[in-house]
């Protein structure tokens, strides 16, 4: 499963061709009847079929012609619905079975205890309970979920996340979840097994993608209720036209009751189908746009909240900034030149491999072209940074250049007889105060001036966070970092709010906070002590990286771990909700054009003058029904793709979207189906087949 | 449409618009218990009433036990109205010697007064004794229009409150209801229709003498009831002189009040506010017209200053007030237009300074057409069905509208506390699809709007709509039905449709060419009326306890503003599709029919 084979045409051949097999599968009454609006639709189209044969052998109410061209149209909504709806779920079939592939037997070698040359047993990954000892060679594929617990290997998760580097999984520390079915490239690992058979990861991705486990979600069951009740609400409407036109058939005295057939049309063209018939399509589809966006929802309730979400809590490093901090500037103390500062501090950050150092020596380079230069020919020795001294640096013939925290040069260079100058300590008060890190270069007992270390924000962030406000929700960054280095960088990236020495407690109790005041949360973790946090958001996207514990918390799994997805995932549950209720309006909005179709053409003999209400002027009461109907099952075909991909987001407000998708969808479910079913009118009557 | 027609309107929503809002704001001081001036003096009243009746009104209650007291409450009036009118033969204050009231018609009755629909199959003043006229019908003209500002006031709670599980005391609502809004209200208004000639008095009727004698020719019967004929054959007639009428009295003014201000609309006297005793001149018809609407109108600023938002109530009320206009507009110049079987007869139906014109039959003359219509469409948009004018004689378009009224679910202004309930259902189901569109799920004042909020609205809205179609297709289809219809055609279709609508919807107004005092359409319709009310308040309320126990969520720029004219836009949308579009079928049988077919 590459990443190329997830970007999937809406219409692969191979999925319809699953699809259309599937949809004459799903005429099972028994798995219509989940779709009370579909099942109605279903019920007519027998009729109607049992009324054609009525016709054919004894004295039908209408030509079986027209019966039976009504029957086959109502068939043809159902089978249009069910296409939909299998169309949805091939997508998500077809890469639950790529997964299976994935899933085959192992033989596993179980340890004795977690120790790596203890005793070996081969047995295999399907009888590995939970608790189990694995030891993992460089080769092997990964029996199972689990934990490492001894040891470090680099292993390749692609396919999981469709991603072919390898990643570093090690003991301790916030990666060391290990995923069934992922293969070891290099060393080994010691692997203690945390799910039963049945219930991993990959078991969980494929029921998810599959669509086998899926639950329909709270608002799609509201809406569910919403549409059986309009249902009924129709189903009274036509079943009392029956007497009631038996009625005005004795008071006028003249005419024909109306037929059964018209009534199930009318009946038909009245529910709302449209809506009805794509609503388990458009909540697959809305699941599949998470798979696409690499995104595994545990639960569909997961996506369905992400577009209700009105705070988003997110960790400043990897989402908001660059990972790590880069130098920006060199700041020389007095009397020294700004490229004998840069000299000195790229000297003491040659054999420096932290990104930070990285950034000391590039910008040296850059803003003062000096070169890069061999540390061994220099005949330097690096000394690196200890925790005692706090400080990096290398020695250099009888120089010792070192850089670090203000106040630990400060010991340094006095210790040295040198003097810590009072300019040095604004200089890094100023620093500190633009939420960057100062870091002063000291030559032996001389101070030599300060390298400033800034988060960087990552591109196009800020903008993110405008459309997120414009959306209503609110951002908080969430930090280590102490108030003046967070406020700093908060107002930089423009989000809403900071936390800053953020502690797991200290999360905890701002998620609560929130949700006291009626709110939802949506946030990113990985480590195991964002576990509780995560266990408490409404919105909980872990990381794949991160430990198992996180990622049991979380009920969204990000396989790209890439902290900023959070922002595609609001968007996609907005979309799938959004598609819901544009769809639910055009459906009802259509009624009205059906109504001027059927209406005049049902009591047409009994009224002769209601022919004024046939205001599309359709050729005969038969076409008339006929081409209702037909709008009625092409229109389902043509909103597939629409349901599928969703409703175009952009992030607006409330107002405004309100207002665009009532124009297009409300007041263009009004047009629309007078001018399709006067073209459908036209066509079957130049056809001559009514 | 003449100049005056558009006068007219315009003047009775500026009076009424003007007085809503204060109004509504002393009303939101009833129910919250803040202090108003006359708490002051009548507080003693209520805290007496309370303690002779064991109330303890600061006694929370959850929606279970509130729906508990409001049905034991009104089936216990039901019950009391019911027996007066069958005993009313042997109890006082019955000064024309009426004997008791058969058992269909005082159960129709009885459900029709507790129900707050007034529909009504008697003649006032040929059946009821004064003490049934007030001990039963008036005293029910009060609390059934309590009981529906209670209902409204526990959902109110239930959006305004957060996280509770309670609604409200439903003795403290009903109490304060009366006492602190309706009677005050009610004694205004008499007071005024008093000052225009309605009467109130414990007299007997009177016999007068007429100005002047009035004779007519009967044909004269035999002993066995036959025509007697002379050697031609013909009938031989008698003339007949009429020269004394009987005047029937009664405390009238007390009771015309309160039907028009607590959207009742039922008569003192069979022919209603047409009855020049009930309604004699052009300012007291105005006071009247207006008192249909008030409450319902300036309950919406109630609701507004109650969850704390007073463009919420806006919003409502502009709804309600765009669909009235624009329906009242057109019946007015449906009726404006005159018969059009006229015109082929040199029937001058022009309006001009000696005559209305427009089709003045089934009207007074001293109403004219724009006041009849403005009261047809007032009467139907609430749900107090009180008339002015007979609206069986309306043209089929002029009838078309008050009926659509009431089949868009007596939610345009609607009764006394009813009408906003089922409006906040409606504003509810909108939100829902609405709220879809904007990608959150949706919230209407805080509170999300989940599953069981949109199964209980989407019950309220099929139980009025089986009750219609269901009475009417059982009515059209069965004998006795049929038999009490007056006309052919489409018109006898649309006067059924109507009974049932009204019933149903809790209106009270009729076609009235139906015989409606049948056993089959007293008990159907009986019981209609029943459920129409009473099934309705159990999810309402059920809505209501849900809400109080959800939390709020506080609105963001995410979150769909519910007070935009755009929304406004949509809830009427909603209203009138589920309202019209499902009524579509079975007006193109009635109404449309007559019209298409009369113009033709």
């Amino acid at each position: 499963m590459s990443k190329k084979s997830k970007k999937k045409s809406l219409f692969e051949p191979t999925i319809v061709r699953r699809a259309l097999w599937d949809s004459f599968k799903k005429l099972n009454p028994l798995y219509q009847i989940k779709n009370p609006v579909m099942f109605v639709v279903e019920v007519g189209s027998i009729l109607t079929t049992i009324l054609f044969f009525h016709a054919l052998f004894g004295k039908g109410e209408e030509s079986p012609g027209f019966i039976l061209q009504i029957s086959v149209w109502l068939w043809i909504t159902v089978l249009f619905a069910n296409f939909a709806e299998s169309l949805a779920e091939g997508r998500g079939k077809a890469q639950a079975d790529a997964l299976r592939k994935t899933r085959r037997e192992i033989m596993a070698k179980r340890l004795a205890k977690p120790e790596p040359d203890a005793k070996v047993t081969q047995v295999s990954s399907s009888e590995l309970k939970r608790g189990d000892i694995v030891l993992v060679e460089a080769g092997d594929m990964i029996p199972g979920d689990g934990e490492v617990v001894v040891g470090v290997a680099s292993i390749n998760e692609s396919a999981v996340t469709g991603e072919s580097a390898p990643v570093i999984r090690e003991s301790g520390g916030d990666r060391s979840a290990v995923t069934g079915g992922t293969l070891v490239l290099s060393d080994w690992i010691v692997v203690r097994i945390s799910a039963n058979p049945g219930e991993t990861f990959l078991d969980r991705m494929i029921a998810m993608v599959e669509g086998a486990k899926r639950q329909k979600t709270p608002n799609e069951i509201a809406l569910d209720i919403l549409l059986a009740g309009l249902t009924i609400i129709f189903l009274l409407v036509t079943v009392t036209l029956l007497p009631f036109s038996i009625f005005s058939v004795q008071a006028a005295g003249q005419g024909s009751p109306v037929t059964i057939t018209v009534l199930v049309s009318l009946l038909v063209c009245l529910i709302p189908t449209t809506i009805g018939g794509l609503l388990s399509a458009i909540g697959i589809a809305g699941m599949d746009r998470m798979i696409q966006a690499n995104v595994i929802a545990m639960s569909g309730r997961a996506v369905e909240a992400a577009g209700d979400v009105d705070v988003l809590l997110l960790d400043k490093t990897g989402t908001i900034t660059l990972g790590d901090r880069q130098a920006t500037a060199f700041i020389p103390s007095k009397g020294v030149d700004v490229k004998d500062l840069a000299d000195v501090a790229q000297l003491a950050s040659l054999a420096d491999e932290t990104p930070e150092g990285r950034s000391i020596v590039v910008l040296a380079k850059q803003e003062y072209g000096l070169r890069e230069r061999d540390i061994h020919s220099l005949g330097a020795v690096f000394v690196p940074f200890s925790a005692q001294t706090r400080m990096s640096g290398v020695n250099l013939n009888d120089r010792e250049i070192r850089k670090g925290a203000a106040d630990a040069v400060q010991v340094y260079v006095e210790k040295r007889g040198g003097t810590f100058p009072s300019e040095i300590r604004s200089i890094v008060d100023d620093v500190a105060k633009q939420g960057a890190t100062p870091l002063v270069v000291a030559d032996g007992p001389k101070v030599l001036g300060v390298i400033q270390l800034k988060d960087i924000i990552k591109g196009g962030i800020k903008e993110r966070f405008s459309e997120m406000r414009k959306m209503g929700i609110k951002t908080i960054m969430i930090t280590g970092d102490n108030q003046l280095t967070a406020a700093a960088i908060a107002a930089e990236a423009g989000v809403d709010d900071y936390l800053a020495q953020a502690t797991p407690e200290a999360k905890l109790k701002l998620i609560r906070e929130h949700q006291a005041g009626g709110r939802l949360i949506a946030m990113t973790g990985d480590g195991t002590n964002d576990a509780p946090a995560l266990a408490q958001a409404d919105v909980a996207v872990a990381m794949n990286t991160g430990t198992q514990a996180a990622k049991e918390a979380g009920n969204l799994v990000d396989l790209d771990s890439n902290p900023t997805k959070l922002i595609e995932i609001v968007e996609i549950g907005k979309q799938l909700l959004m598609t819901r209720g544009t769809l639910t309006t055009f459906s009802i909005a259509n009624d009205v054009a059906k109504y001027f179709a059927i209406l005049p053409a049902a009591f047409l003999s009994i009224y002769p003058a209601l022919g004024a209400l046939n205001i599309m002027r359709l050729a005969t009461p038969q076409s008339a029904v006929l081409s209702a109907v037909i709008f009625n099952a092409l229109v389902i075909i043509f909103l597939v793709p629409l349901a599928l991909r969703g409703v175009k987001y952009r992030p607006l407000g409330a107002e405004v979207v309100l207002r665009n998708n009532a124009l297009i969808y409300g007041v263009g479910g009004l047009i629309v189906p007078f001018i399709g079913i006067k073209l459908i009118d036209m066509i079957i009557t130049a056809m001559g087949i009514v | 449409m003449t100049a005056n027609n558009i006068i007219q309107i315009v003047l009775y929503f500026s009076a009424l618009l003007v007085l809503a809002k204060p109004l509504g704001l002393y009303m939101a001081l009833v129910y919250e218990n803040q202090p108003f001036l006359l708490d002051r003096v009548l507080g003693p009243v209520e805290r007496i009433f309370y303690r002779l009746c064991g109330i303890r009104p600061d006694e929370e209650m959850d929606w279970k036990k509130y729906t508990l007291a409001v049905m034991v409450f009104n089936l216990a009036g039901l019950f009391v109205v019911y027996l007066l009118q069958r005993m009313q033969g042997i109890l006082p204050l019955n000064l024309q010697a009426f004997p008791g009231v058969s058992p269909d018609s005082s159960f129709n009755t009885a459900v029709s007064f507790a129900s707050n629909t007034n529909w009504q199959g008697y003649g006032g003043e040929t059946t009821m004794s004064y003490l049934t006229q007030m001990s039963a019908l008036g005293v029910q003209n009060f609390v059934s229009a309590a009981t529906g500002m209670a209902v409204l006031v526990a959902l109110i709670r239930g959006f305004s409150r957060h996280s509770a599980q309670t609604i409200g005391n439903f003795w403290n609502d009903l109490t304060r209801s009366t006492l602190y809004i309706l009677i005050p209200l009610a004694l205004i208004w008499s007071l005024l229709l008093v000052s225009q000639g309605v009467v109130q008095t414990f007299s007997e009727y009177k016999n007068v003498s007429l100005t002047q004698t009035i004779s007519y020719d009967t044909p004269k019967l035999d002993d066995k009831g036959n025509p007697v004929t002379d050697a031609s054959g013909s009938a031989i007639a008698e003339k007949t002189e009429i020269k004394e009428q009987i005047i029937p009295l009664g405390p009238a003014a007390s009771q015309i009040a309160i039907k028009q201000l607590g959207t009742n609309g039922g008569g003192f006297f069979n022919v209603n506010s047409t009855h020049p005793l009930e309604n004699p001149t052009p300012f007291s018809n105005f006071l009247e017209v207006l008192a249909i609407l008030l409450i319902p109108a300036s309950l919406c600023a109630t609701f507004g200053k109650m969850v704390g938002d007073m463009r919420q109530g806006r919003a409502l009320v502009s709804a309600m007030v765009i669909v009235l206009v624009v329906l009242m507009t057109l019946c007015v110049w449906s009726e404006q237009q005159g018969n059009p079987r006229f015109t082929g007869m040199d029937v001058d139906q022009t309006a001009s300074s000696l005559q209305p014109g427009g089709n003045m039959e089934g009207k007074e003359a001293r109403f004219g057409i724009v006041n009849s219509a403005i009261w047809a469409t007032a009467t139907t948009a609430a749900s107090n069905g009180s008339v002015n004018s007979m609206h069986d004689s309306f043209t089929p378009l002029g009838g078309l509208f008050p009926m659509l009224l009431i089949q868009l679910g007596e939610v345009i202004f609607g009764g006394v506390g009813s009408g906003l309930y089922g409006m906040l259902i409606f504003a509810i189901i909108t939100v829902f699809v609405s709220g879809l569109m904007v990608g959150r799920t949706p919230e209407y004042l805080g509170k999300k709007i989940e599953m069981f909020e949109i199964k209980m609205s989407i019950l309220m809205v099929l139980i009025i709509n089986a009750l219609v179609k269901i009475g009417t297709a059982v009515a059209v289809s069965t004998k006795t039905g049929v038999a009490s219809i007056a006309n052919t055609g489409p018109h006898g279709f649309s006067e059924i449709l109507y009974a049932f609508s009204s019933a149903a919807n809790n209106n009270g107004s009729a076609f009235a060419g139906l015989n409606a005092n049948t056993i089959f359409y007293n008990t159907a319709l009986g019981i209609i009326m029943f459920i129409g009310r009473f099934w309705v308040i159990i999810p309402v309320l059920a809505i209501a306890g849900s809400l109080a126990k959800k939390k709020k969520v506080p609105a963001g720029l995410g979150t769909l503003p519910t007070h935009t004219p755009l929304f406004v836009g949509f809830l009427i949308g909603v209203v009138l599709i589920v309202g019209a579009l499902s009524f579509l079928p079975s007006l193109a049988l009635g109404p449309i029919a007559e019209h298409l077919i009369t113009v033709k």
